[in-house]
């Protein structure tokens, strides 16, 4: 049987999985699929949440609803974002983008 | 507080299928097949929404993520042309996983050893129209306007940074 808990730590372990992508790649693509992963992991939580907590209350989903948005304008500045990049340097390697380094 | 059996051997089905394809997203050398089973990653995730009765944001999911999104991530990867490059780590690679170990002990002991209030009551059979009467209330309107304002900005100036400067 599935609970709160088992759901909970699925989402744990993407938004994990969804972190180590995020620090340790090189590739901005990769890395703006793992932040993806995170969004969902936090989705995930606030989908049980709601289901076990305040199944009639569906404050959750509504906030489900306002992250699918912000990360969907994320996704689409942050591609924009990375073709500009490749435009300039040919690279899609987050490490050459490091002309602001102290 | 349980899901039901038949919700229960699909939870445990879509979990596995979801950390899988998760992990594959960030070992796989090939980008392009990382895109592809990052898809399978928001598919079986839609399936877990349906495990909570959440027909609708499942729904969504399906739509923004498993559509939207992954074409145009798709989209990225074939305009940047670095397919052959593969996915390399930098050299934050150990820290980076001991971070993520540390962060997933963390929330599991959290997650276990909390006490949960859970609520006895049923979840609604379709939460749509409920959805929809909420996003719509006093509450949550001002925020959805702000989220099409949102949108509308971030259209606008992914457009200006991916046309460039020469035209």
């Amino acid at each position: 049987m599935a609970g709160l808990e088992h759901y909970l730590i699925l989402s744990g372990i993407i938004f994990s999985i969804g972190l180590v992508g995020a620090l340790t790649k090189r590739n901005i693509i990769t890395i703006l699929m793992s932040v993806e992963l995170m969004f969902n992991a936090v989705n995930i939580a606030f989908i049980a949440m709601t289901r076990f907590v305040t199944p009639t209350l569906l404050t959750g989903h509504i906030f489900v609803l306002f992250i699918i948005t912000v990360a969907a304008g994320n996704l689409a500045l942050g591609l924009a974002i990375v073709i500009a990049i490749f435009r300039n340097r040919e690279s899609v390697d987050i490490t050459t983008a490091a002309s602001m380094k102290g | 507080m349980h899901v039901g059996t038949g919700a229960s051997i699909a939870f445990w089905i879509m979990a596995v299928v979801a950390v899988v394809s998760a992990s594959g997203v960030i070992l796989l050398k090939d980008i392009f097949r990382a895109a592809l089973l990052l898809v399978v990653s928001f598919l079986s995730i839609a399936g877990i929404f349906v495990t909570l009765n959440a027909d609708f944001i499942a729904a969504v999911q399906v739509l923004i993520y498993a559509g939207a999104i992954s074409i145009l991530l798709i989209f990225a990867i074939l305009l940047t042309r670095d397919v052959q490059e593969g996915n390399p780590s930098n050299r934050l690679k150990i820290p980076g996983m001991f971070m993520g170990a540390v962060l997933l002990t963390a929330l599991i002991v959290v997650f276990v050893n909390t006490e949960w209030r859970l609520s006895t009551e049923a979840p609604l059979d379709s939460t749509t129209a409920a959805l929809a009467d909420l996003l719509f209330s006093n509450k949550f309107v001002l925020a959805f306007e702000i989220a099409s304002v949102l949108l509308l900005a971030a259209m606008i100036g992914a457009v200006v940074l991916a046309r460039g400067e020469d035209e």
